[in-house]
């Protein structure tokens, strides 16, 4: 895959960032390095391996439905930035 | 020309468990904002989440009613996105291994045949938080009380050919979501929520055209509306040489139109990767044969036991297995009386006038179910009359009354003595003299009346019959 300039601004629309010029260059080229680098991958035979999907080898870890509420709305909303009855203030969203 | 219409549909559903997906927050609808929120489902910084078991069971659940192969080994992903109703900024899901695929919910097709809509997968993933817009200042409240409120998205293959096909897999979904007890499926509330995919093509072509998602609607009959609107209004833009912009629009029911809400060109990458911070699951053989083994009974074979041991008729049957509710209310109704039939009666006619006259949905009938019972033995015992039960239910349905209690305290039961009607009787015929000698002189209409005089007498009290026979005998 090669990492262009268009797509290095589409990265930026994604995380919500803007990158300078400048960074946007530096940018290009450590991504590119950096698939590259993980390409080496592809040159092993990976025929009847499973798919990696958790670092460590454990499954079923679950907890039983019972209600345990410990916070309060003071609690929570003092994370907040901005708080108005009893809800956090974003800046307003239009669907 | 002739158009076909071709739908497909995402069905969200709240599951019924205690606790959230990922912590220990209660999921109790309507709570003060914030007031359900803990430090995992507000995201901060640091905290894991940790699997609900129920939510698993649940999906099972669902999988196996819905004739889904079960995904032994399946997991969560991490779908991204940013908005402020997810305040993680991504929400976890399932895309790579869903846990239940493969499913089928049959139904009634257009031409009468039955026709299998089938289920491509379902789901578990997280709701949202409630994004509320502030009247006074331009700026959006965010009440985070929904969020990690554990859901299903049920997702149907493009199967559906016409509003009806859509409105009666929705009902069997509703139903059987309701009866092996995941979901109350309350749709104002929001716990089942349909998404549909729609486009249109020309009669025998194979190509899909391009399809619109279509959002918001609250009610079946909202979907109805929405599908006829959106059909016709992509069918006219085709039809006037022009072209439907692929895009998700947003139902407005009170003005019975759709508008566009964001269009698919700049539709979100949401970067899905594995979610590192979840195992994965792993079903075994023996999990899916206990679930099996606990399933409830289901819609259709409920159907098939009341037509064959219960002997009610197909019609009746429909309806009482078409809500859960009304299958608890009737074999409760049903235990209390010994008569399948009469249950039955009382439920289709007079209960289901009073749903009607008042818009309440099954779900919401908040009456002891023991009730209806009791009034159906009083009425067949001939302790009140047919008239009287029909009043007694009627503040049963409205105010939780005990009809006992409620019949004694009113003065209600029926004059079954016959001595005492005789004379309620010999009252009304000394009163009214003029009728009796126009009855005497052929006039049948003055018996009519007759009878609407002694049975206001009577306060409507006594056996209608009762009171024909012995005034008759008294007229001679």
């Amino acid at each position: 895959m090669t990492i262009n300039k268009e797509l290095v601004k589409y990265l930026e629309s994604l995380g919500r960032i803007e990158l300078t010029e400048e960074q946007r260059t530096a940018t290009e080229k450590d991504l590119q390095d950096i698939l590259t680098y993980i390409d080496t991958l592809n040159e092993l035979p990976t025929d009847g391996v499973e798919p990696l999907s958790h670092s460590f080898p454990v499954t079923n870890v679950m907890r039983e439905d019972e209600v345990a509420m410990h916070n309060t709305r003071d609690d929570i909303l003092q994370n907040a930035p901005e708080e108005k009855d009893g809800c956090f203030v974003v800046p307003k969203t239009v669907d | 020309m002739e158009w076909e219409i071709v739908m497909g549909l995402e069905v969200h559903t709240e599951l019924s468990t205690k606790t959230k997906i990922f912590c220990n927050c209660s999921t109790q609808f309507g709570g003060e904002p914030n007031t359900h929120v803990c430090e995992i489902c507000s995201g901060m910084p640091g905290t894991l989440p940790l699997l609900n078991k129920n939510v698993v069971e649940y999906a099972v659940r669902t999988g196996i009613a819905t004739n889904c192969a079960i995904t032994q080994y399946n997991k969560f992903d991490r779908k991204n996105y940013f908005y402020p109703d997810l305040p993680k900024a991504y929400q976890i899901s399932q895309l790579y291994l869903p846990i239940c695929r493969n499913g089928y919910i049959e139904i009634k097709g257009d031409d009468g045949e039955t026709k299998k809509i089938r289920i491509h997968e379902i789901h578990m993933e997280e709701d949202a938080g409630k994004l509320i817009h502030d009247e006074w200042e331009d700026c959006t409240l965010v009440d985070y009380n929904r969020c990690g409120v554990p859901l299903l998205e049920i997702v149907s293959e493009p199967d559906f050919r016409s509003a009806d096909e859509v409105l009666q897999y929705l009902e069997k979904l509703r139903a059987i979501l309701q009866y092996i007890g995941v979901s109350d499926c309350k749709m104002q509330e929001g716990s089942l929520r349909a998404d549909i995919n729609l486009s249109v093509r020309k009669k025998g072509e194979e190509k899909f055209g391009v399809r619109t998602e279509m959002k918001n609607m609250n009610s079946f009959k909202a979907i109805g509306r929405a599908i006829e609107y959106e059909a016709q209004r992509q069918i006219e833009l085709l039809e006037d040489g022009g072209t439907v912009v692929q895009e998700t629009r947003r139902w407005d029911d009170s003005k019975g139109i759709s508008t566009a809400m964001r269009s698919k060109e700049d539709a979100q990458d949401y970067k899905y990767f594995p979610e590192p911070d979840l195992p994965p699951i792993e079903i075994s053989d023996e999990y899916i044969e206990g679930v099996k083994n606990n399933l409830p009974e289901l819609p259709e074979e409920k159907k098939q036991r009341y037509m064959t041991e219960l002997g009610l008729p197909e019609y009746d049957t429909n309806i009482i297995t078409g809500s859960v509710y009304f299958v608890r209310l009737f074999e409760r109704t049903v235990e209390v009386t010994g008569s399948p039939k009469d249950s039955a009666n009382w439920i289709m006619g007079d209960l289901m006038k009073l749903l009607n006259d008042s818009q309440t949905l099954p779900e919401n009938m908040a009456f002891d179910f023991d009730s209806l019972g009791k009034i159906i033995n009083l009425v067949n015992s001939g302790k009140i009359n047919r008239g009287t039960g029909k009043k007694v239910l009627e503040k049963v349905f409205s105010e939780n009354v005990d009809p006992e209690k409620y019949i004694k305290d009113n003065n209600l039961a029926a004059v079954t003595d016959t001595g005492a009607i005789k004379s309620v009787i010999e009252q009304v015929i000394a009163e009214n003299e003029k009728s009796v000698n126009e009855y005497k002189g052929g006039k049948t209409q003055a018996f009519q009346y007759l009878i609407g005089q002694s049975m206001r007498a009577l306060r409507g009290k006594a056996p209608a019959q009762e009171v024909q026979r012995i005034l008759k005998e008294l007229l001679g």
